[in-house]
């Protein structure tokens, strides 16, 4: 069906729109290196459409489709029951959302898949605000971080998705980052093989959205892990494990200080901040594996 | 073939099981139907081998059933009121991605204020985004047409989806004595479900409904355009062949007495059957008055109505459904562009709405007028035709009481 222009290696063409420094692009190509061509993707408005491509050409070689913004989890399902019905049980229907498509207007369709259990592999890049939309806040955006509907910085912390996965008791979910891609290709091949529903939590640096060098991406990604601003870790058949256990954390400022979205906050601000990050790593950690523990008898 | 009592919600589940719809979706919003908990019986049973996708809403049910059909299934979904409503923004992405998914629709109200019952407003609304839309008059067209519209729907002129619209109440709880047709000659009658121009398939992928420019896009509605025009030759040639096969015979709009008639009354919907009693009854006492039955309303037949109307004749156009803010409702506008070259007055009712019933002198309300404007001895015309003589009473707040 397709006319291919140009033969790329992969399945995500050589020359895409992504804006330099691209998070999500990296993130896009590694997820479909691991999936294969025996994929249907779903794709909402957003970053990641710029990967259905514009008019008659496409940058993806894979089967997919652009529903609404709301609906990525429910158009996966509703692809992954007519497989079913035909008795196709080997093609991955991947979801491919950002945050905001994700844990603002999607997530009662999300909700309703996982707690269904269908079984789709659902991926949420998460550069934490819309970006493509015009850097507004999402509830995935940061505390402290100034977008273009929380200019003077968002006053709450980001909504947890990977909480919300588990409550839902879903076959496999985990946070990644670009930090480490051989993790993240772990993590893509175990979302793909999950026995039902699975999740993959994705860190996605902006250089548009978070205002900094389109060379700082991968720099930032790592930043974010050894700040302790982002924790990775992964929940498969009901057991968390917390992929790398930091003891101590580097400066915030490494991370922070490189961004112009944070750039209003005072010395004051910053290192409230810094504390409070700090103490959330530890809190958060330490309950992630306090959560395996069995329950103690009375 | 045999008889069966069955209510409107049972005749829409029945034929999309005889459909053999492969996945189903759907969603118990307020108000809904039991088409859903019908089908999912049959489904549990085994009666219907299908997979049934217990969704968290209106929207999820239509995105669900609207990709399970691009992944290369029939599929189904049935809605009502504030449903469709939610649906919306997915209506236009099913009839834009040509995807042919039937949807029985039971029309409601929609809030507010709340209401549970009877009203076209719901489907009226959505009455520009490409779908096809059939209005059943009793349960056995609700049957009918549901099959009708998918043999229609998957035609290769057509792809577009169709909304089998029945009226809240009047058929989806009333129980009347259908023909049900052998599921052999409902398999020979709408055949094998197969994607004809887009489709999700792994093995030979295609990128469906990404973002398209202005140089383009005016081009992708006009094919929908014209497949619409389109489907009026198709539906003609299968209401034909559904008459040579079953023995009932359809039309996308109905002539009841218009011939010699001095006023025409055109409606849609359940109402038509008290119409048709109420043609009958001033007949016999000599009064030339004559219904027309508008089933198919996407696409609107023009045609027909140029036809069926007599260059004498005074029209009159019943609206289930308020069309505030216009001149008139949806249905009377359609009827005015189609008679916009002929002399005849068209003149509009509202009427039937929130579920008040369409009773035989509301109908003999309206003939009575319009032969008397007809005859010219009165000019008199009430268009909200049943509204009562206290409506600006009601609700009177009186305050700090």
């Amino acid at each position: 069906m397709y006319d291919i222009k140009h033969q790329s290696r992969g399945l995500v063409s050589h020359g895409t729109t992504a804006c330099a420094g691209c998070g999500l692009e990296l993130i896009m190509r590694k997820v479909i290196d691991v999936v294969g061509e025996d994929t249907i993707i779903v794709i909402p408005p957003g970053c990641s459409a710029l990967f259905s491509g514009f008019g008659k050409e496409t940058n993806l070689k894979i089967a997919g489709v652009q529903m609404n913004l709301e609906n990525t989890a429910a158009c996966c399902s509703g692809i992954r029951a007519a497989l079913d019905a035909q008795g196709n049980t080997h093609t991955t229907v991947l979801g491919f959302a950002g945050d905001g498509g994700t844990l603002d207007i999607g997530l009662q369709a999300l909700s309703g898949a996982f707690e269904r259990g269908d079984r789709i592999m659902y991926v949420c890049y998460d550069n934490e605000a819309y970006m493509n939309t015009g850097i507004q806040g999402s509830s995935a955006t940061p505390y402290g971080a100034s977008t273009t509907t929380t200019p003077g910085g968002k006053r709450q912390p980001k909504k947890d998705l990977m909480m919300i996965a588990m409550a839902h008791r879903i076959s496999y979910a985990a946070t990644a980052s670009l930090q480490n891609l051989n993790d993240l290709k772990r993590k893509i091949e175990k979302a793909k093989n999950a026995k039902g529903s699975s999740l993959l939590h994705i860190h996605t640096p902006c250089p548009t959205g978070w205002r900094c060098h389109s060379s700082l991406s991968i720099e930032l990604a790592r930043a974010a892990v050894q700040t302790g601003s982002w924790i990775l870790y992964e929940y498969e058949d009901g057991k968390i494990t917390v992929n790398r256990k930091l003891k101590e954390l580097k400066p915030l400022e490494s991370y922070i200080g490189k961004q112009g979205r944070f750039k209003h906050l005072t010395p004051e601000q910053r290192d409230q901040m810094q504390e409070e990050v700090r103490e959330n790593y530890f809190a958060y950690t330490g309950m992630l594996e306090r959560m395996n523990a069995p329950a103690e008898t009375v | 073939m045999s008889y069966k009592m069955l209510d409107g919600n049972t005749a829409a589940a029945e034929a999309i099981k005889l459909a053999r719809v492969k996945v189903i979706a759907s969603y118990p919003i307020t108000p809904q139907t039991v088409i859903p908990e019908t089908l999912s019986e049959m489904v549990e049973s085994g009666e219907l081998n299908a997979q049934y996708v217990r969704v968290e809403s209106e929207h999820s049910a239509l995105s669900v059933v609207t990709c399970a059909a691009m992944a290369g299934v029939r599929a189904s979904t049935a809605t009502a009121s504030n449903g469709l409503a939610l649906m919306h923004e997915i209506v236009g992405m099913t009839a834009g991605n040509r995807v042919p998914v039937v949807m029985p629709v039971v029309n409601r109200g929609i809030a507010a204020p709340w209401t549970l019952w009877c009203e076209h407003v719901d489907t009226m609304c959505e009455r520009d985004m490409g779908w096809l839309q059939f209005y059943c008059q009793n349960v056995q067209e609700v049957l009918d047409l549901t099959l009708i519209a998918f043999r229609v729907s998957e035609d290769a002129r057509v792809l577009l989806p169709s909304m089998v619209c029945l009226d809240g109440f009047f058929l989806s709880h009333s129980m009347q004595k259908v023909t049900l047709p052998e599921q052999a000659k409902v398999d020979g009658f709408i055949g094998e479900y197969s994607n004809k121009n887009v489709y999700l398939d792994p093995t030979d992928p295609m990128f469906l409904s990404d973002l398209t420019g202005n140089e383009e896009y005016t081009e992708m509605r006009y094919q929908q355009k014209l497949a619409l025009d389109a489907s009026v030759r198709v539906i003609e040639e299968v209401f034909e062949e559904f008459h040579k096969e079953f023995g009932r015979k359809y039309e996308l709009v109905e002539g009841y007495r218009t011939e010699d008639a001095d006023v025409v009354l055109v409606a849609l919907g359940s109402m038509c059957g008290t119409a048709q009693y109420v043609v009958n009854k001033m007949r016999a006492k000599g009064q030339k008055v004559g219904l027309l039955k508008v089933t198919v309303f996407r696409p609107f037949p023009a045609e027909y109505i140029r036809r069926l109307v007599g260059d004498q004749a005074v029209v009159g156009v019943f609206d289930r459904s308020a069309g505030l803010g216009g001149e008139g409702g949806p249905v009377w506008y359609e009827v005015c562009s189609a008679l916009r070259n002929k002399d005849n007055q068209v003149f509009h009712y509202v009427g039937g709405i929130g579920g008040r019933d369409v009773r035989v002198e509301t109908i003999e309300n309206i003939y009575n007028e319009l032969l008397a404007i007809k005859a010219g001895e009165s000019d008199r015309h009430t268009e909200w035709i049943d509204v009562k003589d206290n409506a600006l009473e009601l609700r009177e707040v009186a305050k700090n009481v």
